[in-house]
């Protein structure tokens, strides 16, 4: 019943570009590709509570690793190669961060984008001589759109994978005291950077599969880090610890930035930031916690009782 | 042009291990990991350009009231702000996550209104910009008085935290927090005060930078960053490790600049940062634990 759900909504979401004008489809895929890193920060973020500050830094190496592959390889190819580097980078950081406290991680993703932003456009101005590159792949935006649609799709059946697998049941302790899972016989830096590099993998392809819809790219366009800003509130906001919690806080939040930005191009970090603090506040477990808690209170002191 | 890298190196070290001071403080003593630190830098270098071109102060008097506004403000975050948050149930390991959260979205805050009030355009003054001969290199004075002075405060804050009563108290605070309670330590009030003191810092720093260094409203995340790296280096909660580690950084990014390349100073930090990671994350004067 589950699966016959899911592939009917899966179609149904499919079929919509045929419907929709150009405005919507750009939407769509707007919307697919926040779902998709929203779920993928929550996948790693949400039972580890390591907060990666670091999205932007894959999506930009994947939009990048197009620009510069896109024209040697075919395409199915620049997106292994795309994964391959994000997934790389990702072990890089996690091997010398997570061995560590939280803390030491969520200062190294702060400055990550920044480091691989000034090092691409060093390399870009030293090297290669011009700034920016162009991305022309004859692929159009409903392409673009189902490519998105297939990665949250396994991306989300991932996450619900992991949830009732062994591995998410070892990160729920870890993120609950990592104490007790050490002496429970878990081995704590390989379950974090396994999780962490599946996560950067997911959010390096959201950017190599968006990168055609730019055209042009350089540093400053693709490694803006209010997009990392933005993940982490969604994810926030529906609740980091549910499944379907990333996926339900990116939907409105953005429609709503969308709008925010289309009318208030000046104010829109300051109203994001003050969102997100409302959020922090407010919300601290996700809008799915708040509503459970509001509807049945007594039901959840019994279990935790 | 060794030397004269070397000297460069000093000026900017003195001023990073001031910042990554306060940024110190406030980790150890509130244990609020505060990623707006940079903003704080950044706002006080936009004060003092503003009171020079709008009201004509010099930079060195406007320290005067620019750094008890950085207390004050950081005071008034810390009651509005954090304490909430620390009275959360969920320890250490919650305040830390939430801390994080919150000052993240006050990044952007702060960030966006300076980007609405002063553009994102670099900017800088020119004051006491003649030059002085220091061992046959020319040093804008700016410079020199921006060391001085950074020592000076930096050096005093010190002193008086590893020599005083009051120093005591903080550093009781810091290292034992729920042990401070039963000497008769408030330690809401010792936190309150440890971040305010952060944040006084933070704009000290942020005058001086404003005196020798272009400066833009995104800038923050930088000076954010190498204060982390810095404090790190030092070892947590390790204050003369910190002022230390900071005048290396400081040097480590002028010679990579002269010999090397400007456009890599922040890869520079980085690579010094993972290595710092691989085979020291206690610090560099850290005692290893275990």
């Amino acid at each position: 019943m589950r699966w016959l759900i899911a592939t009917v909504a899966l179609a149904v979401l499919a079929g919509l570009p045929l419907i929709l004008k150009a405005y919507g489809v750009g939407l769509l895929i707007g919307l697919a590709g926040y779902v998709t890193l929203a779920t993928a920060w929550a996948m790693f973020s949400g039972p580890t509570r390591y907060i990666s500050l670091a999205t932007v830094a894959f999506l930009g190496i994947g939009a990048y690793a197009v620009a510069v592959l896109g024209e040697l390889l075919p395409y199915p190819l620049v997106l292994i190669c795309a994964a391959a580097v994000g997934a790389g980078v990702a072990l890089v950081v996690g091997l010398s961060t997570l061995r560590l406290a939280g803390i030491y991680f969520v200062i190294f993703s702060f400055g990550l984008a920044e480091l691989v932003r000034q090092l691409i456009t060093w390399y870009e101005v030293n090297i290669t001589g011009t700034l920016g590159r162009y991305i022309f792949l004859p692929l159009h935006p409903e392409h673009i759109y189902w490519q998105l649609l297939a990665l949250g799709a396994v991306t989300l059946a991932l996450a619900a994978w992991i949830r009732q697998s062994r591995i998410g049941l070892a990160l729920r302790v870890i993120g609950d005291d990592e104490t007790v899972a050490a002496h429970s016989g878990i081995n704590l830096a390989r379950v974090k950077l396994l999780l962490f590099v599946l996560s950067a993998t997911i959010m390096t392809l959201t950017g190599a599969i968006q990168s055609p819809r730019w055209v042009y790219i350089e540093p400053g366009i693709v490694f803006n880090p209010t997009v990392s800003f933005m993940t982490v509130i969604m994810a926030l906001l529906g609740g980091a610890n549910r499944l379907w919690g990333p996926a339900l806080g990116a939907v409105p939040l953005f429609l709503l930035f969308e709008w925010l930005s289309a009318h208030f191009p000046d104010h829109f970090s300051i109203i994001l930031g003050a969102l997100f603090i409302v959020i922090v506040f407010a919300l601290p477990d996700g809008i799915l916690a708040a509503i459970e808690r509001a509807w049945g209170g007594r039901k959840t002191t019994e279990a935790s009782a | 042009m060794v030397l004269s890298a070397l000297v460069f190196g000093l000026v900017l070290g003195g001023t990073y291990a001031l910042i990554a001071l306060g940024l110190s403080l406030q980790y150890g003593i509130s244990r609020i990991m505060n990623l707006a630190y940079g903003e704080a830098i950044i706002a006080a270098a936009f004060a003092t350009f503003l009171m020079l071109s709008v009201g004509g102060v010099a930079p060195l008097w406007a320290l005067i009231a620019i750094v008890p506004a950085g207390y004050a403000i950081s005071w008034v975050i810390f009651a509005l702000m954090m304490r909430p948050l620390m009275r959360r149930k969920g320890g250490a390991g919650r305040l830390e996550v939430d801390s994080i959260l919150a000052t993240f979205g006050l990044l952007f805050v702060v960030q966006g209104v300076m980007l609405v009030v002063f553009g994102s355009n670099f900017t800088s003054y020119s004051y006491l910009d003649s030059g002085v001969d220091v061992f046959g290199t020319t040093v804008a004075l700016n410079r020199l008085i921006a060391f001085a002075l950074s020592l000076l405060i930096g050096g005093g804050m010190y002193l008086l935290l590893t020599h005083s009563r009051w120093g005591l108290t903080l550093r009781a605070v810091a290292l034992a927090p729920a042990s401070a309670p039963l000497v008769g330590l408030d330690v809401n009030r010792v936190a309150r005060i440890g971040f305010a003191l952060g944040g006084a810092l933070a704009a000290t720093g942020g005058v001086m930078i404003s005196m020798y260094q272009t400066f833009s409203a995104t800038d923050g995340v930088i000076f954010t960053m190498k204060a982390l790296v810095i404090v790190i280096m030092g070892g947590v909660g390790n204050l003369l490790g910190a002022l230390i580690a900071g005048l290396l950084l400081g040097l480590i990014e002028t010679f990579v600049a002269a010999f090397i390349d400007p456009g890599l100073t922040l890869a520079a930090t980085y690579a010094l940062f993972l290595g710092i990671l691989l085979w020291r994350p206690e610090g560099l004067f850290g005692q290893r634990d275990g």
